[in-house]
């Protein structure tokens, strides 16, 4: 286990990533130190949080695959009829939410309230469990490790730039190139105010992705910065950290909720026309 | 906070992830639902039947149970009567019966009384005879011999 010198070393140490990319001298591999983090460029990648993603995402998608596969419309056991009550809140929010008709917006928001979900759920496992277990495994004390996906803005960005394209794809598709630039030039101040109309528009359509990304990111690592706060106060922590857990899965849940329910709203103006 | 190639990595397991799911995993899980409310619809809808048949049965059999009750009393009034008859018929014939059998009893009593007379009647004259005989034997007399005979022939 390794030693802090003090809590805010324990609270850096628990930030870092497990970064890998080219270090100053050229060479490849995992960064040792914050400073060697930093210097790498926009070629580097966090093995930890696509590690901890993948695995939640296969744990999940194995799950509902395995329910899907001996899926019966008899009477469900207990697995089945967890899956299908979550399927169901699913279905049920895009229907009341999307009006077009489009075969990947259910499985679409299932993917996305499943695996942030199952991502915000580690954020309940006690901050140096995971840590702990990495560092065993690597076989160095001071190896980082960070155990919440969506702490991570690269994880949150990289749901928002898949919606993001969808977007942009679906009013291409559905409006066409000139009905897609057109919303930008023509709204909302009709032909008259194309510039007022440009400089309200890009920016707006634009902050959607950037406020999806940032909103999951900013809410849970605040929330996982708490945790590391409590963590370091010694006994007083084990009450504390219990109140903060129980409140913890009201924010996990709703903010997966919101990440899929803004999802479908924007594909939704994605599919339909805008009002004048 | 810090962009850097992990965006990349995350955006194409999305897409892995979101085709997989629409491939593999919603299609079923739907498809078993819907199947589930349609079959629940058709047994809601089959149990509404049922009532209905089952309300129409019960009123078919009140109905069937009121004839039925109508049709019974009907016999047994019928019955009774009959049976009224079948009784008048057997006193009037027993009656007749028996005043047929007294009839024939008087008939044989009389035809039994007529031959016994016929019976003595013809004995009489033997009997006469012998008489006489017993009479000639002692000492005839002819007017005392004739007062016994006409009593003798006035008893028959």
């Amino acid at each position: 286990m390794p030693e802090y010198g003090n809590a805010t070393e324990y609270i850096a140490h628990h930030l870092g990533f497990m970064k890998y990319g080219q270090k100053a001298d050229g060479s490849w591999g995992i960064a040792h130190s914050a400073a060697e983090a930093d210097a790498m460029g926009f070629w580097s990648i966090h093995v930890d949080s696509m590690i901890m993603s993948l695995l939640v995402g296969v744990i999940f998608m194995g799950l509902f695959h395995l329910v899907s596969r001996r899926i019966t419309s008899g009477v469900p056991g207990g697995l089945q009829n967890a899956v299908e009550m979550i399927v169901e809140m699913v279905q049920s929010s895009v229907k009341s939410t999307f009006y077009g008709r489009n075969d990947l917006i259910g499985p679409l928001a299932l993917t996305i309230f499943c695996w942030i979900f199952m991502m915000n759920l580690m954020d309940l496992v006690p901050v140096d469990w995971i840590p702990l277990l990495a560092q065993i495994i690597a076989q160095d004390n001071h190896a980082y490790f960070k155990a919440v996906p969506t702490t991570d803005v690269n994880i949150t960005a990289g749901f928002a730039l898949g919606v993001f394209i969808l977007t942009i794809y679906y009013s291409v598709k559905v409006k066409g190139l000139g009905g897609f630039l057109g919303e930008f030039a023509f709204h909302p101040f009709g032909k008259w105010a194309l510039p007022l109309n440009i400089i309200m528009e890009v920016p707006s359509f634009l902050a959607k992705p950037v406020s999806l990304a940032l909103r999951l990111y900013g809410n849970m690592f605040a929330g996982e910065m708490i945790f590391m706060v409590i963590a370091v106060i010694g006994y007083a922590q084990l009450p504390l950290h219990f109140a903060w857990a129980v409140f913890h899965i009201l924010i996990i849940t709703l903010q997966a909720y919101l990440f899929m329910m803004l999802t479908i709203v924007y594909l939704n103006q994605a599919h339909i026309e805008p009002h004048h | 906070m810090q962009l850097n190639a992990t965006i990349i990595g995350q955006t194409i397991a999305f897409a892995v992830f979101v085709w997989f799911c629409m491939k593999y995993v919603w299609p079923p899980i739907t498809a078993a639902l819907l199947e589930r409310q349609k079959k629940i619809a058709e047994g809601l809808e089959a149990a509404d039947r049922a009532q209905r048949d089952l309300s129409l049965a019960q009123n078919k059999v009140a109905d069937e149970l009121r004839e039925a009750k109508q049709q019974s009393a009907e016999i047994i009034e019928l019955a009774n009567k009959r049976a009224n008859q079948i009784v008048d018929e057997a006193k009037e014939k027993a009656r007749e019966e028996g005043l047929r059998l007294i009839a024939g009893a008087k008939a044989e009593i009389d035809m039994e009384i007529q031959r016994a007379k016929e019976v003595l009647r013809s004995q009489v004259a033997a009997i006469a005879i012998a008489g006489a005989e017993k009479i000639l034997e002692s000492s005839i007399d002819q007017a005392a011999n004739e007062e016994l005979i006409k009593k003798l022939a006035a008893e028959l």
